[in-house]
């Protein structure tokens, strides 16, 4: 695969010089830093490295960094507005939905993806949407209350 | 029956069986000078560290000779206010997740008193943290959360000192609150820095310093939120695998294909022709670096070893490997004439993996001869002292050890491999190097919650109340072994036993074995002689704090309520490491595919005076959902050395659609010491839902995991 000379990640244009094969999530945090979206399986099964194309919840561990071209590509640190969280990262916070939190970059990415589908969203709704991500330490029922009380912090309007 | 251990020093107890031996002496350097000059001006509290002068005439002697370096006096540093009012207290304890990071500086804001916000902890760097043994066995809060109080008790009655002698007014017409030193007779006040500025001030720590009970809290005890929760939600938290040095590289080490393989030979050619890729070889050890982590995994897969295997046990010979070879003892039920009832059974447990969401990883950097590694673990003294100093013949003053808060261990993160194995690459590289283990690697290279047989035989009275116990656990070990029933000389033995994998500790230690055998023990004897299962537990318990939490689950469940059609409801209790739990269970089997679900949980705890009532729900909750996976699905499978399902595809962990609705029903008591609380809520559930299954289908299970496939009823 060709070699990729630019990455739109976040709204910032990244010139780079990197083997189009690689791993869009080793390119994220090897060349660009960009360490908020995690390792976790390598298989697709976890959710860790879970990451926005366009909008499209992808997992960054099995994509092509060639694969991406001119999309804009969405990380964790590209949540943030002018220093105000999204009203997800702000419910994880209120929800107290974390432990270790190595699972809470891909959960708020896979979670954000949901809301902006389905504003708002059954207990049903969100287990099937985030049955891919895995929180080893179990903090399941507060993440549905994150994404409940985020989905109405957002009052149900489709962004 | 096992009662908390009194809060007595910071120093943490060797870790049982399950961490393959006991950890050896780690001396406490503690360079003085150097250290309060890093701290600057303003007050600083000390201890002496008792452990330091004892172990120079015991063990320590190997590792004064690696170092070089006479020990010097040990004075360790706790607390710290800087003149602007900083607070910064200092632990050896790892945060990974138990969010004792929050619970720490809670107790620390209490007892000065001063707002959370104006406290800083540094945890976890051998440089900078006083000598800790690890953050495993519950130990956190009963002894490093005294060890604080006593800090912050002793750094405020340092600044009513300061301010009563800056007014010329009687001690005794001070006040403290909100990092202040108030005089309301004259209305002055003075922040912490403030009095603190301008001078060194050293205190330490005396054993009489008096804290706070528990009844007078005004900040522990309540719902504080995590310290720095938005760091992680922001993902700009740096886990271990997440630090970037500058020209740092990325390391893989090549792996063997079966435990116990020996390295014959090793072609490198295509590795080392990959751009920017280089192999290292030391003796049996075999590395690359390479300028990427796809790289350096792409490079690390092109190296061929040739390896000399050897036949080892597999998963189908497994409890008799543990039995030592022996069969397994005669199992069933016998009803006396007088209706007693004696009962022989046998309980099986499978090994199972700690999946830590961040695997291993490791950055190391060598610089001006001294080695420093940034590593995710639960005893990094221990990596420092044990794993490090040996790797390299070091002593501790050349070797630093930095835990950033850590993607999770549940007891799995004890020793330091990446650690090592990073800081040989970054030797031979003349560069940092970064390694981060697959998942693979940590599936297999890491260890294992051991398996287990456990053998019991019991015998109860026409009445309910159990008359003998006699339970034999080979493997697993000897935690939570005790039965916490009122029962006549009960006989508990743990049997070691030659384990074909690598095994260590896990959440809990042995106690989650021991109490799925006890407790679905106790629960087919209330079946056997149709007693309910609540009842029977009540007449043989006679701890009262025990008893307390069953009653206020059971209330907190409706026990003995309407069921609906193929659901069934199971309990299961438990005592451990000073906490006491009782755990409610109601499943939902499908009759036709026979899958198993949990619908809903209540689980009732108390473990002396509650610190964050909200942290510790979320233990709770996270232990019923992380021991569900044990009790129902997960198995690690292994046949002759090599492990078959190193791999979250097949590997089952619980996800969101496994996790049932969870009630937690929190004891206070406000009266006794706070205990940890990490391990124990996990030790009800295997049981509970056990209970439940046999419940709703009168099919008792007596292996975990109970359903990798759903329920057979044929089998």
């Amino acid at each position: 695969m060709p070699v990729v000379t630019e990455l739109n990640v976040n709204g910032v244009r990244y010139p780079l010089n990197a083997d189009g094969d690689r791993p869009l999530l080793s390119v994220l945090r090897d060349d660009l830093g960009l360490t908020g979206t995690k390792f976790g399986c390598g298989e697709g099964q976890c959710g860790a490295c879970t990451v926005h194309v366009d909008g499209v919840p992808i997992r960054s561990c099995l994509t092509p960094a060639g694969a991406i071209g001119p999309q804009r590509v969405t990380t964790i640190e590209g949540l943030e507005k002018d220093g105000r969280l999204h009203p997800l990262q702000q419910a994880f916070l209120d929800a107290g939905a974390m432990q270790c939190a190595y699972c809470t970059s891909g959960m708020i990415m896979s979670g954000v993806v949901l809301l902006a589908k389905n504003p708002d969203p059954t207990d049903e709704d969100i287990v099937r949407f985030m049955d891919g991500n895995i929180c080893r330490c179990g903090v399941y029922p507060r993440i549905l209350d994150a994404v409940r009380r985020a989905a109405k912090a957002m009052g149900g309007v489709r962004p | 029956m096992t009662e908390p251990r009194e809060a007595s020093s910071p120093e943490i107890y060797p870790e049982q069986y399950e961490l393959r031996g006991p950890p050896r002496g780690a001396p406490a350097c503690f360079r003085r000078r150097a250290f309060l000059k890093i701290l600057g001006t303003g007050l600083v509290v000390l201890c002496v560290n008792r452990r330091a002068g004892a172990q120079a005439e015991s063990g320590a002697g190997a590792l004064r000779r690696a170092g070089g370096s006479p020990r010097p006096a040990n004075l360790d540093a706790w607390l710290q206010i800087a003149p602007d009012g900083t607070v910064t207290f200092f632990t050896g304890k790892t945060e990974m997740g138990q969010n004792i990071r929050t619970s720490l500086t809670q107790a620390v804001a209490e007892e000065l008193p001063a707002p959370i916000g104006s406290i800083r902890a540094v945890m976890a760097d051998t440089d900078l943290t006083p000598y800790d043994a690890g953050t495993y066995g519950s130990r956190s809060t009963p002894d490093m959360g005294l060890q604080l109080r006593r800090a912050a008790a002793t750094a405020r009655e340092a600044l009513m000192d300061l301010a009563a002698a800056r007014w010329s007014v009687d001690r005794g017409s001070l006040a403290v609150a909100d990092g202040k030193v108030l005089h309301p007779q004259s209305q002055r006040s003075a922040g912490f820095g403030e009095l603190a500025a301008g001078s060194k001030l050293v205190r330490t720590i005396s054993s009489e310093t008096a804290v706070k009970p528990a009844t007078g809290w005004r900040v522990a005890g309540l719902s504080v939120a995590k310290v720095d929760g938005r760091q992680f939600v922001s993902g700009r938290h740096r886990y271990a695998s997440d630090i970037v040095l500058p020209g740092m590289l990325f390391g893989r080490v090549l792996r063997p294909p079966a435990y116990g393989a020996t390295l014959d030979s090793v072609d490198a050619s295509r590795a080392e022709a990959m751009p920017g890729v280089r192999v290292v070889r030391d003796g049996a050890f075999v590395g690359v670096v390479a300028p990427t982590s796809h790289a350096a995994a792409l490079a690390v897969a092109a190296v061929a070893g040739t390896w000399k295997t050897r036949a080892q046990p597999s998963e189908d010979q497994l409890f008799r490997e543990l039995r030592g070879g022996g069969n397994p003892p005669a199992s069933g039920l016998i009803r006396e004439a007088d209706g007693a009832l004696t009962l022989r059974r046998t309980y099986t447990i499978a090994y199972i993996a700690h999946v830590p969401l961040e695997p291993r990883a490791a950055v190391a950097e060598w610089k001006d001869g001294k080695l420093t590694v940034w590593t995710g673990s639960q005893r990094p003294f221990g990596i420092r002292d044990e794993e490090l100093a040996e790797a390299f013949g070091l002593g501790p003053e050349r070797l630093r050890v930095i835990v950033p808060d850590t993607g999770s261990g549940y007891g799995g993160k004890h020793t330091g491999l990446a650690a090592v194995e990073a800081a040989r690459l970054a030797r031979a590289a003349d560069r940092p190097v970064k390694v981060v283990w697959s998942r693979e690697e940590e599936f297999t290279w890491a260890y294992f919650r051991p398996a287990g047989v456990i053998d019991v035989a019991s015998r109860v009275r026409a009445d309910g109340t159990l008359a003998a116990w006699d339970f034999h656990n080979y493997n697993s070990g000897s935690a939570g072994i005790a039965p916490p029933y009122a029962i006549p000389d009960p006989q508990t033995q743990f049997h070691r036993a030659d384990s074909p994998l690598p095994q260590g500790s896990y959440r809990s230690l042995a106690a989650a074995a021991n109490h799925f055998a006890r407790e679905s023990h106790v629960d087919e004897l209330a079946g056997a002689l149709k007693i309910d299962p609540l009842e029977f537990r009540l007449r043989n318990i006679r701890n009262p704090r025990l008893q307390a939490v069953v009653e206020a689950g059971a209330r907190a469940f409706a026990w003995g309520g309407a069921k609906t059609a193929g659901h069934g409801a199971g309990m299961a209790v438990g005592l451990d490491k000073g906490g006491h739990v009782a755990t409610f269970a109601e499943v939902a089997v499908d009759a036709e595919s026979g899958r198993v679900g949990a619908v809903r949980v209540v689980q009732a705890f108390e473990c002396g005076a509650v610190v964050n009532p909200d942290h510790l729900r979320l233990q709770l909750e996270g232990a019923v959902v992380q021991g569900l996976g044990g009790a129902l699905f997960e198995a690690v499978h292994f046949e002759n050395g090599r492990i078959l399902n190193p791999r979250l595809s097949a590997y089952r962990v619980p996800r969101f659609s496994d996790a049932p609705a969870i009630e937690i029903v929190l004891v206070d008591r406000k009266d006794l010491p706070s205990a940890g609380a990490g391990e124990t809520g996990i030790v009800g559930i295997a049981p509970a839902l056990g209970n439940a299954i046999c419940d709703a289908t009168g099919v008792r299970l007596r292996s975990l995991p109970m359903v990798p496939d759903g329920l057979r009823r044929a089998s």
